[in-house]
């Protein structure tokens, strides 16, 4: 198999409009003839679905949560970017382009970021114009913050809950859709298969997570936007049932899997306080616009925070990193905080934490305007550990938070199987291997509003409608498939929990597969991830039945899945001997304990290919081609 | 700390439906009402016996997902705090607690403490939005916004559809939740040319969907665990009286 990634030949700046001009279009008339599967309603998803709606299409739109208004999209704090220059600090496309290619360590196509610099813009100006309330200056402009990776201040932000406010514009845009009957709501539906006829994608296999049934929605392309999955680590800061299934099941019918391994980390999350915890609470990136985080230069050093005066102290993203000082990127603040742990100079109970100080910025603005700022991220952080961050530093340590891989997409964002286009975090393509704070946001709705709108047409022209029914032998095929595997699940009747699975999982790869991987630490993981599968398909207790909501079901096929992909991931980090963005080999490191590259082996999309149930994965790889960019060793000193 | 709790349990929507008594031990005050109740789970799943249905997702307070009426209150005793960020610091060891779903007409039971909500979701489909098609928007900067209506906006927007203020009120009203999209919307230039309409079709769907009107118990500002104000409900009743009028 070679993959083409499909990028439109002629200049960078070009590329899209050229794209855009030789793409075949669906005549109005016809779009209702088609049907298309919308999975996920997160920002990506729901952005999707209530464009192509809005075109004309048909569409049917799916989410396991009880509303589509609660993707995990809605807990993103801190902002999206856009290169809009509305302070008049410099910034421009490509500066935005140049910033999000350096961030993701050279390890992501040019077009695709560039196109998503360019469509940035658009972004904001739809989410105003649908009434997201970004914060204003007191003459009515849009106001910008500064975050991470960055020297220029293009984040637009409304409060803390920026996430929230984007997605519940997506979300009245779709609602509005599902008035107008052009898309169909099925909440509380679980994808558990998607269905390929003839090598196209023509629909999805779904559970209705009230009744249990098990049904069949077939369609003329799919669109999966279900999002990450970090919580393969079984702690992260994603929601309780984010998973992979969905990609993992599209990953078995030969969808590619591509980069699983760059897993970011996020630096500052609330630490972890016992065995208890069932998930990690962020603190928003814009944090560290204001707040210091330091720890004690001492590693004795056992005083109160406060008592420790600054001499004592050390600073030390700001001693690495000087130029961009607490803003260094995620990947680089996270390996830091995790060093300094390691030396034993880490803060809290368990020593797995950092501070992140707020004394200086509180004397210097005002506690009022701290207030105003991150008012409830700091309440939130109260709720969660007691603590007044006004009065003492908050600690804060590394968690995984977003993943970088996903399934593999060209240009278009159609997946290796025809008909099949993937949005958002659900794919690889823009933020190579370490993703930049504010990214996210501006990738899912870029994607979904502004991208896959056009690209799906170019395959629908092609494409006749309505040939796909639920009656096909393949559609029959997927249904009987996934019933076996729920009855089998029900069955087993074991002694340990889901939970207790996943849980022991979580801790191997967080242990061996983290923030620091090596050959070593990789081969234990490998060897030890077969057992717990074993032991899980064995002994785990899925109590109930599979005819109504039965909560542990669920999360059993879930776990089930990531105890296949982990193994996916851990050898592709294993595979890719060098270090870049968040993944981190040890073998590969400068003098310093930077990521060490190898660009002229390793600049290339991993992307994997399942070949059966217990058959070795094959590797093919896109070659990275850089023609605007240099590359160079990411500097952030 | 040790606690007894007593848990609603109905099978399925057609179930009457009992409280049901439960030891929590050895319960940590770091843990989340949620962790607590997780817990007690994984202790009925290794002894035989079914877990307690209960929604949940973000379990930071954002998604609207989580819900449980703690002894008496929507979301528990803590003020501005959603059930899945509310801490076991907050009671006592012998505590017992007395956990239920949020009831309303509109908000059937599905399982245990699991509701069906999708009723809120059809006040939104309404006219809960401004009805602009994706492209073509003006620049952001184009529609000047006062820094205080965009706040105002801001503060009504932050309402996450848990449906608190329905359970907590003696009407079963949704009048602060439509009233938050409601004003939301209303003060910014953008909502301007659709408020009217959209007042009237969204309070419309709001009775028929079988949630009770407003008569100023003022339960549901005390319940809302985002802060959302009972004065965006002047604001509905406001838009609602001029748009009789235009």
């Amino acid at each position: 198999m070679t993959l083409d990634p499909k990028i439109p030949s002629g200049p960078l700046t070009e590329k899209w409009d050229r794209r855009k001009q030789e793409m075949k279009l669906v005549s109005p008339a016809n779009k209702r003839k088609y049907r298309i599967i919308v999975v996920g309603t997160g920002l990506a998803g729901a952005s999707a679905a209530a464009t192509l709606g809005e075109l004309g299409y048909n569409v049917d739109a799916f989410c396991f949560q009880d509303s589509p208004r609660r993707g995990h999209s809605i807990a993103a704090q801190g902002g999206i970017n856009a290169a809009k220059n509305y302070p008049g600090d410099g910034d421009s496309v490509w500066r935005l382009f140049l910033d999000t290619i350096k961030g993701g360590d050279f390890r992501s196509r040019e077009a695709n970021v560039f196109r998503l610099a360019q469509v940035s813009a658009n972004i904001i100006d739809q989410a105003v114009a649908q009434g997201v309330p970004f914060a204003r200056d007191y003459a009515g402009y849009l106001d910008n913050r500064s975050f991470g990776g960055a020297l220029v201040s293009r984040t637009f932000y409304a409060r803390g809950q920026t996430g929230q406010q984007l997605l519940l514009g997506a979300y009245g845009a779709l609602m509005r859709q599902v008035k107008l009957g052009s898309v169909r709501l099925h909440p509380r539906s679980e994808m558990l298969d998607l269905v390929v006829v003839n090598g196209h994608a023509k629909g999805i296999t779904v559970r209705n997570l009230v009744t249990g049934e098990i049904s069949s929605h077939a369609g003329d392309a799919v669109c999966l936007a279900t999002g990450g999955y970090a919580n393969v680590f079984y702690l992260s800061t994603n929601a309780i049932g984010s998973n992979v299934t969905a990609t993992f099941r599209a990953y078995k019918r030969g969808a590619l899997f591509a980069n699983p391994c760059y897993t970011q980390i996020h630096p500052t999350c609330i630490p972890v306080t016992g065995d208890h915890q069932s998930k990690l609470t962020l603190m928003s990136e814009s944090l560290r616009n204001d707040g210091r985080v330091w720890v004690p230069k001492n590693k004795d050093d056992k005083r109160q925070p406060g008592d420790i005066p600054e001499p004592d102290r050390d600073y030390f993203l700001e001693r690495k990193y000087p130029a961009y000082g607490n803003l260094a990127p995620r990947d680089i603040s996270s390996r830091a905080a995790k060093e300094v742990c390691d030396e034993g100079r880490g803060v809290g109970p368990g020593g797995r934490g950092v501070y992140l100080d707020f004394a200086g910025a509180i004397g210097r603005l005002g506690e009022q305007t701290i207030r105003e700022r991150f008012g409830n991220l700091f309440e939130m952080y109260e709720r969660i550990t007691d603590e007044n961050a006004y009065r003492q530093p908050m600690r804060i340590y590394p968690a995984p938070h977003y993943t970088m891989g996903g399934l593999w997409v060209d240009y278009d964002l159609q997946s290796t199987i025809p008909g099949l286009f993937v949005l958002g975090e659900a794919n690889f393509s823009d933020h190579g291997a370490n993703r930049l704070g504010a990214s996210a946001l501006m990738q899912g709705l870029a994607d979904g509003y502004f991208i896959v709108p056009y690209t799906i047409a170019d395959y629908l022209g092609r494409t006749t409608p309505g040939t796909a029914n639920v009656d096909q032998q393949e559609f029959r095929a997927s249904r009987e498939e996934a019933a076996a595997a729920t009855e089998k699940l029900l069955c087993i009747n074991g002694k340990r929990t889901v939970n207790d699975f996943h849980r022991e999982l979580g801790r191997l790869l967080w242990d061996n597969v983290g923030m620091t991987r090596s050959r070593e630490s990789l081969t234990t993981a490998l060897k030890r991830i077969p057992g717990i599968r074993e032991e899980f398909r064995q002994n785990v207790a899925v109590p109930g039945s599979g005819g109504d909501l039965n909560q542990e079901l669920e999360k059993a096929g879930r776990v089930a899945d990531f105890l296949e992909f982990a193994e996916l991931l851990t050898k592709d980090a294993l595979a890719r001997e060098e270090s870049c963005g968040a993944h981190f080999r040890s073998e590969h490191e400068t003098p310093d304990h930077e990521a060490k590259r190898d660009d002229e082996n390793f600049s290339h999309v991993a992307a994997w290919e399942y070949k059966g149930d217990g058959k070795e994965p094959e590797l093919h790889k896109e070659q990275l081609e850089f023609e605007n960019v240099e590359l160079a060793v990411r500097n952030y000193k | 700390m040790n606690l007894t709790l007593y848990v609603w349990r109905q099978k399925d929507a057609a179930d009457t439906g009992q409280l049901v008594r439960y030891q929590a031990k050895n319960i940590s005050p770091d843990m989340s009402f949620l962790e607590m109740l997780d817990g007690v789970n994984q202790e009925l799943i290794t002894t035989g016996g079914e877990p307690i249905a209960f929604d949940s997702d973000c379990r930071e307070g954002i998604c609207g997902a989580c819900g449980q009426v703690v002894n008496g209150v929507p979301h528990g005793p803590r003020k501005l705090t959603t059930t899945c960020q509310l801490h076991m610091r907050n009671f006592r060891d012998g505590d017992t607690i007395y956990i239920e779903p949020f009831r309303s007409r509109a908000f059937p039971v599905i399982k245990d403490l699991v509701i069906d909500r999708g009723s809120l979701d059809r006040i939104i489909q309404a006219g809960g939005y401004i009805s602009v098609h994706t492209g073509g928007a003006p620049d952001g900067n184009a529609i000047l916004i006062p820094k205080q209506d965009a706040e105002t906006a801001m503060d009504a927007a932050e309402c996450i559809g848990c449906g608190a203020c329905v359970a907590a009120c003696p009407n079963g009203s949704a009048m602060l939740f439509t009233a938050a999209k409601v004003t939301h919307l209303a003060k910014l230039p953008q909502g301007r040319p659709e408020a009217g309409r959209r007042v009237c079709m969204m309070t419309e769907e709001m009775l028929k969907q079988g949630f009770g009107n407003c008569s100023n118990h003022y339960e549901c500002e005390a319940a809302c665990p985002k802060g959302i104000k009972a004065r965006f409900i002047a604001k509905l009743n406001r838009e609602f009286v001029t748009a009789q009028f235009t």
